[in-house]
């Protein structure tokens, strides 16, 4: 611990004495780089926490202002960021709770322009994206890095949560070889969404991202866990790579980013 | 074999709301075509044109993705539970 | 009544057809009690805020200290600097938060005297406290009272939640006869009470709406290193001091 100073020892001790954590974890958080993909109702408790737990550097990538409709959930952004980029007013945030986070914003949509460069400097990605387009494409970005997901998902009153490890386990492609088409899935904005419901998904998330900075326990590589919040129940289901998928299997077809808004049916497919 | 069916919300409009419904059958194919007698309308959300389960929705079978054991005709037992779990991309919205 | 911001606002749920405005007003006229505003009280009421709900009463004796901010996140580091208690602090951050709600601080202990100044006007109580001997107060406050609470508590990366309605359903001292001694430096990860407190945030959000699910009877079990969640019956103690006499 000697390179930690008195206050950031007392600051992280509640968790430095857990045998799983230790002067030695807490060492690893502070030397760990996360990404977030969206600061919204997934990414506001996942940075709230991880920032908490000493998490060196956080990069934040999200393209959207604060709007009123926003605060039922994204616990990130106050009323008076209504019309800030949300990637300004998290880093105000994080950075008021632990000054010792190193906050990276990224004001921009993730494209197959930017996003090989800005995985490039993170150990981990957390996923709270809300659209196929950019889910397909991380994922095919983060096999191709070699970079770990935790991915979480919400619908309504159930999410999902999982963590893609390239080769170890499945990727996204595996558990979801092709996106719904347009119109299939009804969106949040048209089903709405419990607001506690991402607060959970997105906790879940900064703790699986915690146990593999730490490797500890069991994180959830290959297994899906489910929450359903008006059952209050939790299941985990197995998932398996599939040795036939086209960006992580044994003969990939897929070796560069193509066109996600193409490949979800988003634009026509152009001759 | 009556056979336990986890029904995710965005398809509860179809079962009355209900997140779990019974349903009969020797094999998972056998319960989804039973699924679809009681509640229509499933056939067209799980099946794609060609009768092939559509690939952004996983049929799991207790903890197990059919599409790693024998799909459709995985063998089911009395009180076996079937999941339906479509790709949801909520998140930062 | 819902105003044309709160249905702005609160559109997102507002769509779920599960709550729509009338789940939304409930929300809006109901008055919660968050005992303990540490790991769990933060996030809870955070949540709270961010759903809606009408009044928030807050209540905590103590000022933060640089061991609670690996966890709670309403509290930073110029309130440690500046000596503000928890409970103005969380209420700071609250309004700031949501400007169309009410939060009340109160900086005090909480003794059988007075619980019922603070939480006299609540409907419900959430406890988000770190021990027993105040768990058992709320408990007992809440069962001579009728108001249902909600309880839990979280070590290391294992935790527990259960809603107890007066009546209805066992009541803390039934579930645990006895209580366990006090840990002076209990060890915990920011993400466990996260976790817990969001539990907390949404069955108590499920209870005032009057959704199906709720835990009761049933103490939910959480192990967040190894996902063991699971849910275990509990059951009415017919010698329990506190509820006994108050079923018969």
């Amino acid at each position: 611990m000697a390179d930690f100073t008195e206050d950031q020892i007392i600051r992280y001790s509640r968790h430095i004495v857990l045998p799983q954590v230790g002067g030695k974890g807490q060492k690893k958080i502070r030397e760990s780089k996360v990404l977030l993909i969206g600061a919204g109702g997934l990414g506001s408790p996942a940075g709230y926490y991880l920032a908490a737990a000493g998490v060196g550097r956080l990069g934040i990538v999200d393209q959207d202002e604060v709007d009123l409709s926003n605060l039922q959930r994204q616990i990130l952004h106050r009323t008076a960021d209504i019309g800030r980029p949300k990637t300004h007013s998290a880093r105000d945030r994080i950075i008021e709770l632990n000054p010792d986070v190193e906050v990276v914003p990224y004001q921009t949509s993730l494209t197959s322009d930017n996003v090989m460069e800005i995985i490039e400097d993170y150990d981990l990605v957390v996923n709270g994206c809300d659209n196929f387009p950019t889910r397909y494409l991380l994922n095919d970005a983060c096999v191709l890095a070699d970079k770990t997901i935790v991915d979480g998902s919400i619908f309504v009153f159930e999410g999902q949560a999982t963590v893609f490890k390239p080769h170890v386990g499945p990727c996204y492609r595996c558990l979801y070889p092709e996106p719904p088409p347009p119109g299939m899935v009804p969106s949040c904005q048209e089903a709405g969404v419990l607001g506690v419901l991402p607060g959970i998904i997105g906790s879940i998330q900064a703790m699986e991202a915690l146990k593999l900075i730490l490797e500890i326990g069991e994180p959830l590589i290959g297994r899906l866990l489910l929450y359903d919040a008006l059952a209050t129940e939790f299941r985990i289901l197995k998932i398996r790579r599939d040795p036939d998928c086209p960006v992580c299997g044994d003969n990939p077809t897929i070796t560069e980013l193509i066109d996600y808004e193409e490949f979800c049916g988003l634009r026509p497919a152009r001759c | 074999m009556a056979v336990k069916v986890k029904i995710p919300t965005p398809l509860q409009r179809l079962t009355n709301k209900q997140s779990q419904v019974e349903a009969e059958g020797f094999t998972v194919g056998e319960v989804l075509a039973d699924l679809e007698r009681n509640f229509p309308g499933f056939k067209e959300r799980l099946y794609d044109e060609k009768g092939e389960l559509r690939r952004f929705i996983n049929i799991f079978l207790n903890e197990e993705d059919v599409r790693f054991l024998e799909g459709l005709n995985t063998t089911v037992k009395d009180g076996d539970e079937i999941s339906i779990i479509p790709a949801v991309a909520g998140g930062s919205l | 009544m819902l105003t044309d911001r709160d249905r702005e606002r609160y559109s997102r749920q507002i769509l779920m057809d599960r709550l729509g405005e009338e789940g939304q007003e409930r929300l809006k006229s109901s008055t919660v009690g968050v005992f303990g505003c540490g790991g769990l009280g933060t996030i809870t009421s955070l949540y709270f805020a961010a759903a809606g709900v009408g009044r928030l009463v807050l209540v905590d004796s103590q000022k933060p200290d640089l061991s609670n901010l690996n966890r709670q996140v309403l509290h930073w580091e110029k309130d440690v600097t500046e000596g503000v208690s928890k409970a103005e602090s969380a209420k700071y951050k609250l309004s700031n938060f949501n400007r169309d709600i009410v939060v009340e601080a109160h900086t005090a202990m909480v003794t059988e005297d007075n619980i019922e100044e603070f939480f006299g006007e609540t409907d419900m109580v959430v406890d988000c406290l770190d021990n027993f001997e105040s768990r058992l107060l709320l408990n007992r406050f809440c069962i001579e009272t009728g108001r249902p609470m909600v309880y839990a508590a979280v070590h290391g990366f294992y935790g527990q939640l259960t809603s107890i309605i007066p009546g209805k359903t066992p009541c803390l001292r039934c579930i645990f006869p006895e209580s366990p001694p006090p840990e002076p430096f209990f060890p915990i990860i920011g993400v466990t009470p996260g976790v817990l407190g969001l539990l907390e945030a949404t069955e108590t959000i499920k209870n005032i709406v009057g959704l199906p699910g709720t835990l009761r009877g049933e103490l939910l079990i959480v192990d967040l290193l190894s996902y063991e969640m699971g849910k275990v019956k509990t059951g009415f103690d017919n010698q329990c001091s506190v509820c006994g006499k108050w079923r018969k």
